[in-house]
């Protein structure tokens, strides 16, 4: 039923072209109807579709496609190389402060792995750059967010700051940030709550928090099999804190992940890292040309 | 009101606001065909009254013939009713329960709940908080003990003290896991075991902002456990979770809640008519009104 690949998608039109000398614009044409489709149905977000068959439309229709004797191949290799340079090109490295404590805010809807990923991210930290990160347990409204970073901290023997649940949060990350300096940790790591674009009032809260030191990074959390809602999100969250970058989340799922396309369209932000698992370990770098055939299905 | 043409650029408007409520392409051009049939049918010419043949089309649709099922299975002359919340990470399962819980209560039955979820960081103290915020017992054993065990546990208290209802909270967990789906369906087990025709409810829980993976997930949660109902959750921000019309129509599972937020009232029963509706009604007004602009 779903998530047939492009290559699959396009085998129709492939038999057609097959017994026919030239590509014709009508073909290409129909091609890009498998494009979008495929591109709707991994999740894309429908208006960064139109965008994206325009241009390979366009590149498509030129010279490349039209003389090839493997027209399908042609069309694919365009997608997937303009999917990739849209995603990003390059790996995106996570950028420190050289006034140290390195702020970093994690941030995003309900559910998103926000509390997980701050535990992968400060074991990142301390195994790969040498770091001593603080985890902040700046969410005082879901019940046991506190516990649950706690348990991490524990599982990784790394502190965790916490101040329990009747302070505000902007206290507790202000707090955190002077103990960082005190007790010399040169990152600290802010868990927030999950919260919607459209709340206001909380949206306000992590201006706050924003404001007590600028951010090294901000980093959107985005689950992976979120659909077309994605680019509202995206864009409501780095129109109101300022996003540095993006961590996409549960991609060890099968889903394709279109999201990623959406939300590199519309904040231009880059995607620094994936979620892999649940355990602590499960984090690792994101590769813009793995994503696109992914979202391909190849 | 304001009126247009139901014309070609009517039908394109319309199929985009649909892909946009995640509704899926097959949904998409079910409707579009049933709908250009019906226009044609009865000679609409204009907007007026169009809506309300959209919304019946995809209760159409969504309902496939079958009657509506949105009450839940409840085992009469204070027989136990257990019911199993199944579903992938972070969506929703354990605050569904809280409110489930609250709601039972508040219609004057007794509830219980079992903190099934032994794996996440902290998902047992979230449910014990759930528990005291609704005056509810929860069983629980340590982080790291077998789940089925658990529910073992859980099925004898809830029997011994003759509650009505027994809630049982799982982990998260994505449908491609083999192992971990194979640990779901002995949880399952365990509780069937106990007490036959139990779980009576398996409700799979679904965020609304999901994508069209969520069509997967049903279906493999269904191999696994059965599940006899969706709660689709988080539809208070702006995603709709419209896959759950093709959840339903392909793999006849019907949405019986939708959670509205994060507080304890924050669960209603679904209304099939209402949600069709809130799929592209404002959409399309906001067309309109920028036509007229
Ligand atoms: N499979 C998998 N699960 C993940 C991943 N990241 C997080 N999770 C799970 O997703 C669920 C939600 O994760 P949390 O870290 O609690 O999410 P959150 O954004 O902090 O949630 P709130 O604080 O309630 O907004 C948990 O069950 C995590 O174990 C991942 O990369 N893969
Ligand atoms: N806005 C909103 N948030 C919700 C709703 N339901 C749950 N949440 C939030 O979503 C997040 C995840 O909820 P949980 O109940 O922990 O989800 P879960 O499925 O039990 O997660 P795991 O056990 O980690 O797989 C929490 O922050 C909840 O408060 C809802 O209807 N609306
Ligand atoms: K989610
Ligand atoms: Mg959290
Ligand atoms: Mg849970």
């Amino acid at each position: 039923m779903a998530f047939e690949g492009l290559a699959e998608r396009l085998q129709g039109t492939i038999q057609k072209i097959k017994g026919k000398g030239k590509v014709s614009e009508q073909d290409v044409k129909e091609m890009m109807r498998e494009v979008r489709f495929a591109l709707i149905e991994a999740d894309v977000n429908l208006k960064v579709v139109k965008e994206f068959v325009k241009k390979v439309s366009e590149r498509a229709v030129g010279i490349d496609v039209m003389k090839s004797l493997t027209p399908g191949q042609q069309v694919i290799k365009i997608v997937q190389d303009e999917l990739t340079t849209l995603m990003g090109g390059e790996q995106s490295p996570i950028k420190f402060s050289n006034r140290p404590p390195t702020v970093i805010m994690m941030v995003g809807l309900q559910g998103a792995g926000k509390t997980t990923t701050t535990g992968k991210l400060a074991n990142v930290l301390r195994k790969k750059y040498n770091k001593k990160p603080l985890l902040v347990a700046a969410d005082v409204y879901r019940p046991a967010a506190v516990q649950q970073l706690q348990t991490l901290g524990k599982q990784l023997s790394l502190p965790v700051f916490a101040l329990g649940t009747d302070i505000s949060p902007v206290e507790i990350a202000r707090q955190a940030i002077e103990h960082a300096k005190e007790e010399h940790h040169d990152v600290v790591l802010i868990d927030t709550a999950g919260r919607l674009h459209i709340d206001e009032q909380l949206m306000q809260e992590l201006k706050d928090i924003r404001a007590l030191k600028e951010p090294d990074e901000v980093f959107l959390v985005v689950d992976s099999m979120t659909g077309q809602d994605a680019v509202n999100v995206a864009q409501s969250f780095n129109e109101a804190v300022g996003i540095t970058g993006v961590v996409l989340t549960k991609l060890d799922g099968d889903t394709r992940g279109g999201a990623a396309l959406s939300i590199r369209a519309v904040t231009e932000k880059p995607i620094k890292f994936v979620g892999m698992g649940e355990k602590m370990d499960a984090l690792e770098p994101f590769y813009p040309d793995r994503m696109a055939s992914r979202i391909l299905g190849m | 009101a304001r009126y247009r043409k139901v014309d070609e650029d009517f039908f394109e408007e319309l199929e985009e606001l649909l892909l946009q409520a995640d509704v899926g392409f097959e949904t998409v051009m079910d409707l579009m065909d049933k709908l250009r049939y019906e226009v044609q049918r009865q000679n609409i010419k204009d907007t007026n009254g169009i809506q309300a043949i959209i919304s019946e089309k995809l209760v159409e649709i969504y309902e496939s013939g079958e009657e509506n099922l949105t009450g839940l299975n409840m085992q009469q002359n204070g027989d136990l009713t257990v019911i199993l919340f199944v579903g992938v990470n972070g969506v929703g399962k354990t605050t569904t329960i809280g409110k489930l819980a609250h709601r039972l209560k508040s219609e004057g039955k007794s509830v219980m709940l079992a903190a099934g979820d032994t794996f996440r960081a902290g998902a047992i103290d979230q449910l014990q908080v759930w528990g005291e915020r609704v005056g509810v017992e929860v069983i629980a054993q340590s982080e790291g003990s077998d789940p089925a065990a658990v529910m073992y546990d859980a099925v004898r208290a809830a029997k011994n003290r003759g509650v009505d209802v027994l809630i049982c909270d799982t982990a998260g967990r994505l449908q491609n896991k083999v192992n971990l789906m194979n640990e779901l369906e002995k949880v399952h087990r365990v509780i069937s075991r106990e007490i036959p025709n139990a779980p009576h409810e398996v409700l799979l829980a679904l965020d609304a902002t999901t994508g069209q993976n969520a069509l997967v997930q049903a279906q493999m949660f269904k191999e696994a456990t059965n599940v006899t109902g969706i709660v689709l959750t988080k539809l208070d921000g702006t995603a709709k979770g419209g896959i759950v019309l093709a959840i339903r129509n392909k793999l006849h599972i019907p949405v019986k809640f939708v959670g509205l937020g994060e507080k304890m009232d924050d669960l209603q029963p679904f209304d099939a008519e209402r949600y069709v509706y809130g799929l592209f009604a404002d959409g399309l007004e906001k067309e309109l009104k920028e036509i007229e602009d």
